[in-house]
């Protein structure tokens, strides 16, 4: 049973999960899993009002391809299909969506783990959170295994280093 | 000889620099280190940058010592938070 992606998406279009789930699955499969992430309404205790979500598209496009191509040969499963949405959302809107289909329930489950969990340390997506009190902020994100550790040359930051 | 780079920058650090693309000219042989030096060298705001920026290459996350070519799209990356 060869592993394969069946659908892989970064952009502003607007996610119906019910239409990723249906793009896996197949007769040889037993398990179906989704994992729908959503925005909410707070964040560190602070009342959120939306979320702005801006990517480095072509390559957001290019590395959630290969994060799920990974979760597929590693992992067993049979299909994987993955969005991403950009631009601006509302609270409780779906920011990403994740299905994977495998003949038996613990390779989807490790699979969609390991979606979600890459997609957070590599993807190039970074938020910004409206806060209800007119202000706004990116959230503090995570430098990519392997890369620099791209911390802002702040005089604090140096002394630390 | 010189070699022209099309430098991204993205969220935070677009906010920091003030603009989402910049043209920068290196020597030849000139790596990412080099491209960021040059940088950080030409003073506010863009010391504010980290001296090991997470950087991508073309599309393909690179270290520091990844030599450059002529034409190459170079990306800061800024802690990233998808999901």
């Amino acid at each position: 049973m060869p592993a394969r992606v069946v659908h892989c998406s970064v952009g502003p279009q607007v996610i119906d999960p019910v239409d990723v789930l249906a793009r896996v699955g197949s007769e040889e499969d037993g398990a179906a899993l989704l994992f729908v992430g959503v925005v909410r309404n707070h964040a560190d205790g602070r009342p959120v009002s939306g979320m702005r979500y801006d990517a480095y598209e072509e390559m957001a496009r290019k590395e959630l391809a290969a994060i799920a191509q990974e979760a597929a040969e590693r992992l067993g499963t049979d299909r994987v299909a993955v969005e991403h949405r950009t631009g601006e959302l509302s609270i409780g809107e779906v920011s990403v969506a994740i299905a994977v289909s495998s003949p038996h329930r613990a390779e989807s489950f490790d699979a969609t783990r390991y979606v979600i969990e890459e997609i957070k340390k590599r993807l190039p997506v970074w938020k910004k959170e409206h806060y209800e009190d007119g202000s706004d902020g990116w959230v503090e994100g995570t430098v990519p295994p392997g890369t620099g550790r791209g911390v802002l040359a702040t005089p604090d930051a140096e002394v630390d280093g | 000889m010189t070699l022209s780079v099309n430098t991204l920058f993205f969220a935070s650090y677009r906010d920091l620099v003030g603009a989402s693309m910049l043209a920068v000219e290196l020597s030849e042989g000139a790596t990412v280190g080099d491209l960021v030096e040059e940088l950080r060298g030409r003073g506010a705001p863009f010391d504010a940058l980290p001296v090991e920026p997470a950087v991508a290459v073309n599309q393909t996350y690179a270290l520091l010592d990844e030599p450059l070519g002529p034409g190459d799209e170079v990306a800061f990356i800024p802690p990233v938070a998808g999901g």
